[in-house]
């Protein structure tokens, strides 16, 4: 039973606010890749004026915690929940900003742009599924997703591999689609960081769990 | 010199008459350095510090088992001078209680009990003391005033220098910021920052920030047995034993 009812509400806002914060970052790579195939330039605007409601919802969490560490001291297993979600806004905060550079991408790509992509929409559901585990591992405190997330990501970097090269391919093939098949190598390597994020915030799980973050064994 | 002032605690046990107060306690306490003990009121923080000094033996019914070393020395064996005893382990208390004299009379205390007469030599002594307490620019010019005259935190600051003035090797803290204010609980926390250097301190706190602050080590005490005893970074970050992880963190059961 606990005492600490101010601190468990005050916890949970937190964790309401992430859920959402993760909800709109999933919406986002969606969105982000949607516009991508389908060439919808309006859809991309969308995803990048967006991006600014999710720097947002960065900031109240981030003051939300700092205010928790301030007024409620919280200690060990507390004290590691509230710099955990501190630690893990900045990688969603940097997904974001990912979904926002692909949406960009796609407005610059012309007419033929993205279309039959079958590789970048995968990766994309993918890393989507990533990031959600990553904070359900979060507020369930489920060390095992947590942990399953750098497997996961091993699936993403070879489909990166397999784009790379199909990319490569396309190049000497056909020099014209050059500017394309590049613009799209940085949507994969955008989608592959996402990846990355995710596995650290799966590491900042371990760490609020554990009281042992793997980087630092 | 080679002697040392680490404190050594195997299978102690304490009683007040039938009331088993202290169970089987171990420990192992590092010289130069501050080890904090918490755990809830009438755990047996206060009954284990009064053990290093043997202040217990003022207590009627108390009976203590198992064996506590000072360096090599088995304090509570036969033919122990407690009164040196208590000269090298020195104790504040939670409230200021500076004897009802002037400031200079109460840092010389400890020494003229201990033989000193020379003024010149008692002067140095209560210079150097209330020096080393941070206490000597504010009360040089109110060394022959009452010293139940000074502040809250001055007072505790000159039980600090009269327990320093009997040149104590260890010194004992049974919450000695509880009645201050955070300024000069800031100042107490400074000085015991410095005094750490020469002097083996253990320190009882409810303060858990305060613990955190200022100790290498900290053992959680819980009914009379100390549960979990390690590095303060580990026991306020990452406790082993969820008694100490409800306990820090505000939470019971």
């Amino acid at each position: 039973m606990s005492i600490r009812v101010r601190y468990e509400k005050e916890l949970r806002g937190v964790f309401d606010n992430l859920v959402l914060m993760c909800r709109y970052i999933e919406v986002a790579i969606e969105k982000s890749i949607k516009a991508l195939t389908d060439l919808d330039y309006e859809l991309a605007r969308e995803v990048c004026e967006e991006d600014q409601l999710i720097d947002k919802m960065e900031r109240d969490i981030e003051q939300s915690c700092l205010k928790i560490l301030v007024m409620e001291h919280p200690l060990a297993s507390d004290f590691r929940e509230v710099s955990a979600a501190l630690k893990m806004i900045t990688d969603l905060e940097r997904i974001g900003d990912q979904a926002h550079d692909i949406a960009e991408i796609t407005t610059k790509l012309g007419e033929d742009g993205g279309s039959k992509l079958v590789n970048i929409p995968r990766m994309a559901a993918i890393v989507v599924q990533m990031v959600k585990d990553g904070v359900q591992a979060y507020i369930n405190r489920d060390l095992v997703l947590a942990r399953s997330l750098e497997k996961t990501d091993d699936k993403v970097d070879d489909l990166f591999r397999v784009i790379r090269s199909d990319l490569t391919a396309l190049i000497r093939r056909d020099p014209d689609s050059a500017e394309r098949a590049i613009m799209l190598m940085m949507v994969a390597k955008y989608l592959e960081r996402i990846g990355d994020h995710a596995i650290n915030i799966g590491e900042w799980v371990e760490y609020a769990i554990t009281g042992s973050h793997p980087k630092k064994e | 010199m080679d002697e040392r002032f680490n404190i050594t605690v195997r299978g102690c046990d304490l009683y007040y008459g039938d009331l088993h107060a202290l169970k089987n306690i171990n420990i192992d306490i590092e010289e130069h350095a501050v080890t904090a003990l918490i755990g809830p009121s009438g755990c047996g923080k206060s009954t284990f510090i009064r053990m290093l000094n043997r202040m217990n033996d003022l207590v009627d019914d108390c009976r203590i088992t198992g064996e506590i070393k000072i360096g090599e020395q088995d304090i509570y064996a036969k033919g122990t001078d407690v009164t040196m005893l208590r000269k090298n382990v020195g104790m504040v208390f939670q409230k200021p209680n500076p004897f009802p004299m002037s400031v200079y009379d109460n840092v010389a205390f400890a020494p003229r009990t201990f033989g000193i007469r020379r003024k010149r030599e008692l002067d140095g002594i209560v210079e150097h003391s209330l020096r080393r307490a941070g206490l000597w620019d504010e009360a040089r010019d109110r060394l022959r005033k009452n010293a139940l005259d000074l502040s809250g935190g001055q007072q505790q600051r000159l039980c600090i220098a009269r327990a320093l003035a009997a040149d104590p090797k260890i010194l004992l803290m049974d919450e000695p910021t509880s009645a201050l204010d955070p300024i000069s609980t800031g100042i107490i926390e400074e000085l015991i920052d410095e005094l750490e250097l020469d002097y083996t301190i253990v320190i009882v706190t409810h303060n858990m920030q305060q613990a955190a602050r200022i100790s290498h080590k900290t053992a959680f005490f819980l009914l009379g047995e100390i549960v979990e005893y390690g590095r303060t970074e580990d026991i306020f970050t990452n406790p082993k034993d969820k008694r100490t992880e409800n306990y820090i963190t505000g939470r019971f059961g």
